[in-house]
């Protein structure tokens, strides 16, 4: 096991690419918090976790406000009694170009996606630094290293992950914290078909564009985990500051 | 162990990155080709993953040469019985600014960081979509992103090595082929040694400049085999066409 002892705290655990982080890591032997907006959902995923007899706890929260990511990070840690990795997972998508977007849905994207990984992280770090180690997954997406048609907010969220990613990596390395990202592709998780019902694309022709990449096919979640454990893990003791590109080809052309 | 069963072809194995990462590989339960112009280490490091309890083989090979990278996929095939993992590592660095850089050199480092690269692919391709697949990872470099000082031919190398890397990936993805590079910063290998003495610097003095970086020191040949089994492993099912970075935050910006 390669999280023996570890505690994650993980937001927007409560479905996707969260959820499958939440399983994989807790198979792996780590202790795990999962926070989200959905409490039935958040429970569900705790519950299953639980069953198979490893400990989990959710915490509801909007990562847009600071009061409930410290309460989120205080709770692990009083749960817990120490905080090893973060995920900052909690993500949310329209497709819009600027003349579609509202100032509103403008915020609430930077918010969730951007601001949440800062507050988050602010209140995660002390902890970490206290005990002179941690690691730091923030979820960026391929959208941050490249443009897409409709997406300003999410493309704009995403690239001000990977560079805040980097930024925190220069300021927080001599402190033994490693800072990374990943950029998935198009994943197989309710993000995607959620997409295509609000670009008003029928499901078949929506799949068929996603899966337009030199591997033929969407990722799963559980692939995309497998990436956030090497991260989270000390198989990656040398990165920080990193981009993973985790996405079957689709940024290579 | 996550490699049961498959088949690791390893250039420049017999020491450095390529020696952690066929130690590491043979570990995980692959069965593992050195390939190496190095005679005496490529042998020693086929005899300790034996000596292990692993399944290792040594050939002498220049990767320069098309006769020699088929006679690696032949031995792979016949002893072995086919190629999963091609790690294309072998590699060299000359300390130059191109006034100071020799024709020779050029196509020196040229021939054995990236035409090898395309040797060896072509013919281990073929055997990798026979088989339904399988992974590629080449050795780029930080370098290969973002360029340093008096080394014009290594950084055009690596470079070259990336976009090779995304190529390749293009256009072998529909058969089931991922192909992925590494990029490590300065990690603790001879050849980093060797760079100190090309420059004429001293070492000590090199090796602490190594070592400004967000994590304050150098990597290890182990810690960059663990990027490369990531990538040859299933756990990166999805991922090809990728540089990943393992340079302990030198690339991330300026400290």
């Amino acid at each position: 096991m390669r999280l023996s002892n570890k505690v994650a705290l993980i937001t927007g655990g409560t479905s996707g690419i969260g959820e499958a982080t939440a399983l994989l890591f807790s198979k792996e032997g780590a202790r795990v918090a999962i926070t989200g907006r959905n409490e039935k959902r958040g429970h569900e995923v705790t519950a299953s976790i639980l069953q198979s007899g490893r400990e989990a706890v959710f915490i509801r929260t909007d990562v847009r406000k600071a009061a409930e990511c410290e309460r989120s990070v205080e709770e692990t840690v009083k749960k817990f009694g120490v905080l090893d990795i973060l995920f900052n997972n909690a993500g949310i998508f329209y497709p819009q170009t600027t003349l579609e977007c509202s100032e509103e849905e403008w915020d609430l994207q930077i918010d969730i996606n951007l601001k949440g990984t800062f507050l988050m992280s602010k209140y995660a770090l002390p902890h970490m630094i206290a005990k002179g180690s941690g690691v730091i997954i923030n979820n960026s997406s391929g959208w941050g290293i490249v443009g897409g048609d409709k997406a300003v907010a999410y493309c704009a969220s995403k690239g001000g992950v990977v560079l805040l990613t980097k930024a925190m990596a220069i300021d927080h390395g001599k402190q033994g914290i490693r800072v990374n990202c990943i950029c998935p592709g198009d994943v197989e998780t309710p993000m995607l078909p959620e997409d295509a019902r609000m670009r008003g694309m029928r499901w078949e022709d929506y799949l068929a564009g996603c899966s337009n990449r030199p591997l033929g096919r969407i990722g799963t979640a559980d692939e995309i985990a497998k990436a956030v454990l090497f991260l989270a893990s000390e198989d990656s003791s040398f990165m920080t500051g990193a981009a993973l590109v985790v996405d079957g080809g689709g940024t290579a052309d | 162990m996550l490699l049961q069963n498959k088949i690791a072809l390893i250039t420049g194995g017999a020491s450095g990155i390529g020696r952690a990462t066929a130690l590491l590989l043979a570990r995980e339960g692959a069965r593992v080709l050195i390939g190496d112009v190095n005679r005496d280490a490529g042998e020693a490091v086929a005899q300790e993953i034996v000596g292990n309890g692993g399944h290792a083989i040594f050939e002498p090979a220049d990767v320069t040469s098309a006769a020699h990278c088929g006679r690696l996929i032949e031995r792979s095939v016949r002893e072995f019985g086919g190629i999963h993992i091609l790690f294309n590592n072998a590699g060299i660095i000359r300390r130059a600014a191109i006034t100071e850089l020799s024709e020779n050199d050029w196509d020196r480092v040229m021939d054995v960081n990236v035409k090898s690269i395309y040797l060896l692919s072509r013919e281990v391709i073929p055997v990798m979509a026979k088989a339904g697949g399988g992974s590629i990872i080449n050795t780029a470099s930080g370098w290969g992103i973002s360029a340093g000082p008096k080394a014009a031919v290594y950084c055009a190398s690596k470079g070259a090595v990336v976009l090779l890397t995304k190529a390749m990936a293009i256009d072998h993805g529909p058969q089931a082929i991922r192909v992925n590079c590494i990029c490590p910063g300065d990690t603790d290998t001879a050849m980093l040694r060797n760079e100190a003495q090309q420059l004429g610097e001293a070492t000590d003095k090199f090796l602490a400049g190594a070592a400004q970086r967000p994590l304050g020191r150098m990597g290890k040949p182990e810690e960059i085999a663990q990027a490369v089994l990531y990538l040859a492993s299933d756990a990166s099912s999805f991922v090809t066409g990728t540089a990943l970075v393992v340079d302990g935050g030198g690339l991330a910006g300026s400290i």
